[in-house]
C-alpha cells in the first residue's frame, strides 16, 4: 500500500502515549513514585479495521483504552482522531483529542464508544436496562420518545436479549447477559471507533460466536473500527486485521495478524502463543514457561523490560532498551535479537 | 474413582420474579470427588453459578432452593486424633449460622465470576471483611493485604504476622509483581486481572478441601492463566483438593477437568469423561458448543457457527426436551412431547436425549 493511502485511511493515531499513576504514601500523601501503566505507546487504527490488543494482565491495555476516549487524562502523548462531528457538513477532519476543550470533546466523544471490561462501572444497578441503553442517546440529545424505544428494542435484539426484558434491572441477568447490555449501550450512538475491552470473555461460546458475528457484521455495515482487547488469542486472531502485543506499558510487537501468529518476532509473543489452552484434552502442551516474576510497572527492569524472563536474553538486553523498529513491512518489533531468532508461531 | 466430597442430588432452585417463576436449576445431579476436577460448561444463564452458590447455601435473593440435597462428606479430626467423615446436607444448615460460615471460605472456597460481584451491594466502612471477602468483594477502603490476612486468620490458626506472610507468598504465586509492596495497595489501584488474582489468592490460601472456581481466569491473559491453572493443580496434588471448575473456555476445561457436565437451561444434559466430551460428544447441544469456538487457523473473519435461535424465555419453557426448538436433530412428535431420561451411552457416559433412548 502506498504511504499516502496508508495515511489517508487512518482513523486513530496514538503517539507516545503515557499514563503514570502517582504512588502516594503517608499522612501527607506524598508522591513516592509512579506506576507507569502506559509508557510510550504508539499505534494506529485504519478505518474499518480491527486492531487486536493483547498482553499480560496489568500491562496497560485498559488504561490505554481509557486514555484514548479521555476517561483518563494522559500524562503525555498525542491522540489524533479523524472526526466528522466537528464540521457542519460532516467533513472528516484530523484533530488531536488532547487539545480539545470540554464541549468539543463531548461532541467528538459521540463517535467513540467503549465496551467495558468490568460491567460494575458501566451498568448502574438502579437503572433499568432500557434507561441504561437510552442514556447515551439522551445525553447527546439524539432521538425522542418512540424513536429511542425503537432503537433500544433493535439493539437488544441485535445482541440477543429479549426486548420484553428492558424494564428489568441488571442484577436480574446472568453475567453473560449483563455483558451484552453493555455492548448494546456502546452501540447506541452509532460510533465509528469502538474500544472493546474483553467484550466476549464473560460470554459462553455460543453467545460469543453470535457476538463476534455481530461485531463483524456491524463493522461491515457501518464501517466501524475496533480496538479489540482480549486475552483469548484464538478470538483475537478471528476478528483482527492487525495485532499489537503489549508488555509492561509498552507495545513490543505489532503486525498483520497472519504474520504475528505464524512468525512472531518477539520472544514474549512466542511465549504467549505457546500458552493458549487448546480445546483438546489429549493435546500435550508445549508451553514456554516464563521464569521469574512479572515485571512491576512501578519499578521496571533495566534495558528491555522482558529480559529477566526471556530465554534468549543476552547482556545487551539488560543494558539497553531495544528500539521499536519496522523489521519487515508493517511488522514492528522492539527486541535486540529480532530477526536472528527463529521463533515458533501457531 | 476417589471418594466423593460433595454429592448434589436433584437440586432445584427457583427465582420468583414479577413475571413469574424462573427454574434456574431444575434437577441437577452430580458428584465432586476428592482430588478430582469436575468441569461445568453450558450456555450463559443455564444455572452454573446458581448451582455453585447453592453448594455454599447462598443462593442470591429472590432465589430459593425448592428441592434436592447437597451432601457434603465433611472430614474432621475425631477425638482420638484420626479423621472421621460425617455427612452433612448443606441445605439443612442455617444459611447465616456458625457452621456454614466455617465451611464457606475455609473448607469450601469459591472464586466468583467477576460480573457476579456486581450483584452484591457495595459494602460500607463498617462491613465485616471476612464476610465480604467470602462473598467476593474487596472493600474499597481497606488495603488488600489486610483484607487477605484477616480472611486467612478466620480460617487458619496463624498469627497476624504469619497470615500476612501467607498472603504475600500467595500473591507471588498468582503472579502479582512485587507482592511485598502490593499488599499495601487499595483495590482500585489494581487492574481487573490483578483484583481477580487477589481473590484467587485468598481462596487458595485458606487451604480448602474443595474449590469452586466460577470463571476464575476470564479476566487473565493466557500466560498468567496458565500459571494459575498450574498452581491449582499443584495444590490439588499437595492437599487432595477437589475442584469444581465452571468456564466458557473449552480450552481451559479440556486441560483441567477429568469429568465434565454440560448444562442447558437448568438441566444437566450430558455427563462424561473429558475425553469422551471432546472426542465423542453425544448430545446435539454439546456438539453445537464444540463447533462454535474459533480455533487457530480456522477461517479468519468467517462466520462462526452459533446455535440457532435464542435461549427460550424462562417463563415459557418448551415442552418435551428443552433443547428441541434449536436442535438440528429435532424429531417432530417425539422431542416436543417426551421429556428425555438419562441414558447410558458408554462407560461413565450419560446423556439425556431421545436419539439414544431405546423404545
Ligand atoms: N487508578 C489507578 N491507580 C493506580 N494504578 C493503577 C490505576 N489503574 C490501573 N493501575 C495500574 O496500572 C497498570 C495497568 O492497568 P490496566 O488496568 O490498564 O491493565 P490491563 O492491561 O487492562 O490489565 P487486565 O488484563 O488485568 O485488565 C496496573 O499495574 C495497575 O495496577
Ligand atoms: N438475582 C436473580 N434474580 C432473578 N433471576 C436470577 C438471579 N440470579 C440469576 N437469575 C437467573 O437464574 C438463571 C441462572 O443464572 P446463573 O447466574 O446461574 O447463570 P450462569 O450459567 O452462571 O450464566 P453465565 O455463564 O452467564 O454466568 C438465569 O436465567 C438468571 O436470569
Ligand atoms: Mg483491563
Ligand atoms: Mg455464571
Amino acid at each position: 500500500m502506498a504511504e499516502q493511502e496508508r495515511r489517508d485511511n487512518i482513523l486513530l493515531e496514538v503517539r507516545g502515549l503515557k499514563k503514570y499513576f502517582p504512588i502516594q504514601r503517608g499522612l501527607l500523601r506524598r508522591t513516592v513514585g509512579y506506576v507507569r501503566a502506559v509508557d510510550d505507546v504508539s499505534l494506529y487504527v485504519r478505518e474499518g479495521e480491527t486492531l487486536g490488543l493483547v498482553g499480560e494482565s496489568g500491562c496497560g491495555k485498559t488504561t490505554t483504552g481509557r486514555c484514548i476516549i479521555r476517561l483518563y487524562e494522559p500524562t503525555a502523548g498525542q491522540i489524533h482522531f479523524k472526526t466528522t462531528a466537528l464540521s457542519p457538513n460532516g467533513d472528516p477532519q484530523m484533530v488531536d483529542l488532547l487539545s480539545l476543550d470540554k464541549e468539543r470533546m463531548k461532541t467528538v466523544r459521540r463517535e467513540m464508544a467503549m465496551i467495558f471490561q468490568d460491567p460494575i462501572n458501566s451498568l448502574n444497578p438502579r437503572m433499568t436496562v432500557f434507561d441504561i441503553i437510552a442514556e447515551p442517546m439522551e445525553i447527546h440529545g439524539m432521538g425522542r420518545g418512540p424513536e429511542v424505544e425503537e432503537t433500544v428494542v433493535r439493539l437488544l435484539e441485535h445482541v440477543g436479549l429479549r426486548p420484553e426484558h428492558m424494564l428489568r434491572y441488571p442484577h436480574e441477568f446472568s453475567g453473560g447477559q449483563r455483558q451484552r447490555i453493555g455492548i448494546a449501550r456502546a452501540l447506541a450512538l452509532n460510533p465509528r471507533l469502538v474500544i472493546c475491552d474483553e467484550p466476549v470473555s464473560a460470554l459462553d461460546v455460543s453467545i460469543q460466536a453470535q457476538t463476534l458475528n455481530l461485531l463483524l457484521d456491524l463493522q461491515k455495515d457501518f464501517g466501524l473500527s475496533y480496538i479489540f482487547i482480549a486475552h483469548d488469542l484464538s478470538v483475537v486472531q478471528h476478528v483482527s486485521d492487525r495485532v499489537a502485543v503489549m508488555y509492561v506499558g509498552k507495545v513490543v510487537e505489532v503486525a498483520d495478524v497472519e504474520h504475528l501468529y505464524s512468525r512472531p518476532l518477539h520472544p514474549y509473543t512466542e511465549a504467549l502463543l505457546s500458552a493458549v489452552p487448546k480445546p483438546d484434552p489429549l493435546y500435550k502442551s508445549e508451553r514456554i514457561l516464563m521464569q521469574g516474576d512479572v515485571a512491576d510497572p512501578a519499578n521496571p527492569p533495566s534495558g528491555c523490560y522482558f529480559h529477566p524472563r526471556c530465554r534468549y536474553a543476552q547482556p545487551i538486553c539488560e543494558r539497553e532498551a531495544p528500539e521499536f523498529r519496522e523489521l519487515e513491512p508493517d511488522h514492528w518489533v522492539a527486541c535486540h535479537r529480532a530477526g536472528e531468532l527463529h521463533l515458533k508461531g501457531v | 474413582m476417589s471418594e466423593p466430597l460433595v454429592e448434589v442430588k436433584n437440586l432445584k432452585v427457583r427465582f420468583d420474579v414479577r413475571e413469574g417463576i424462573i427454574k434456574a436449576v431444575d434437577g441437577a445431579t452430580f458428584t465432586v470427588h476428592y482430588g478430582q476436577t469436575l468441569g461445568v460448561i453450558g450456555e450463559s444463564g443455564c444455572g452454573k453459578s446458581v448451582t455453585a452458590r447453592a453448594i455454599l447455601n447462598m443462593v442470591p435473593k429472590p432465589g430459593k432452593v425448592v428441592g434436592g440435597e447437597i451432601l457434603y462428606h465433611r472430614r474432621r479430626p475425631s477425638e482420638n486424633g484420626s479423621e472421621v467423615t460425617e455427612i452433612v446436607n448443606i441445605l439443612d444448615l442455617d444459611p447465616d449460622g456458625e457452621e456454614i460460615r466455617q465451611i464457606r471460605g475455609g473448607e469450601i472456597a469459591m472464586i466468583f465470576q467477576e460480573p457476579m460481584s456486581s450483584l452484591t451491594p457495595v459494602y460500607t466502612a463498617g462491613a465485616h471483611i471476612t464476610e465480604a471477602v467470602t462473598l467476593h468483594r474487596l472493600l474499597p477502603i481497606r488495603k488488600v493485604g489486610d483484607q487477605m490476612a484477616e480472611t486467612i486468620q478466620a480460617h487458619r490458626r496463624v498469627s497476624k504476622q504469619e497470615a500476612k506472610e501467607i498472603a504475600i507468598e500467595m500473591l507471588r504465586r498468582v503472579g502479582i509483581p512485587n507482592p511485598r509492596e502490593r499488599v499495601d495497595a487499595y483495590p482500585h489501584q489494581l487492574s481487573g486481572g490483578q483484583r481477580q488474582r487477589v481473590m484467587i489468592a485468598i481462596a487458595l490460601s485458606c487451604q480448602p478441601d474443595m474449590l469452586i472456581a466460577d470463571e476464575p481466569t476470564t479476566a487473565l491473559d493466557v500466560s498468567i492463566e496458565a500459571q494459575i491453572l498450574d498452581l491449582m493443580r499443584e495444590l490439588q496434588e499437595e492437599t487432595n483438593m477437589a475442584i469444581m471448575f465452571i468456564t466458557h473456555n473449552l480450552g481451559v476445561v479440556a486441560e483441567m477437568a477429568q469429568e465434565i457436565v454440560v448444562m442447558y437451561l437448568g438441566n444437566i444434559v450430558e455427563r462424561a469423561s473429558v475425553v469422551d466430551i471432546f472426542y465423542n460428544p453425544k448430545h446435539p447441544y454439546t456438539r453445537a458448543l464444540l463447533e462454535s469456538i474459533p480455533r487457530f487457523g480456522k477461517g479468519r473473519r468467517q462466520r462462526l457457527t452459533s446455535i440457532k435461535g435464542m435461549v427460550p424465555d424462562p417463563f415459557h419453557l418448551p415442552s418435551g426436551c428443552l433443547f428441541h426448538p434449536r436442535c438440528p436433530h429435532f424429531m417432530p412428535g417425539k422431542c416436543d412431547r417426551i421429556e428425555p431420561k438419562w441414558t447410558q451411552v458408554g462407560d461413565n457416559h450419560w446423556v439425556r436425549c431421545l436419539l439414544y433412548e431405546k423404545e
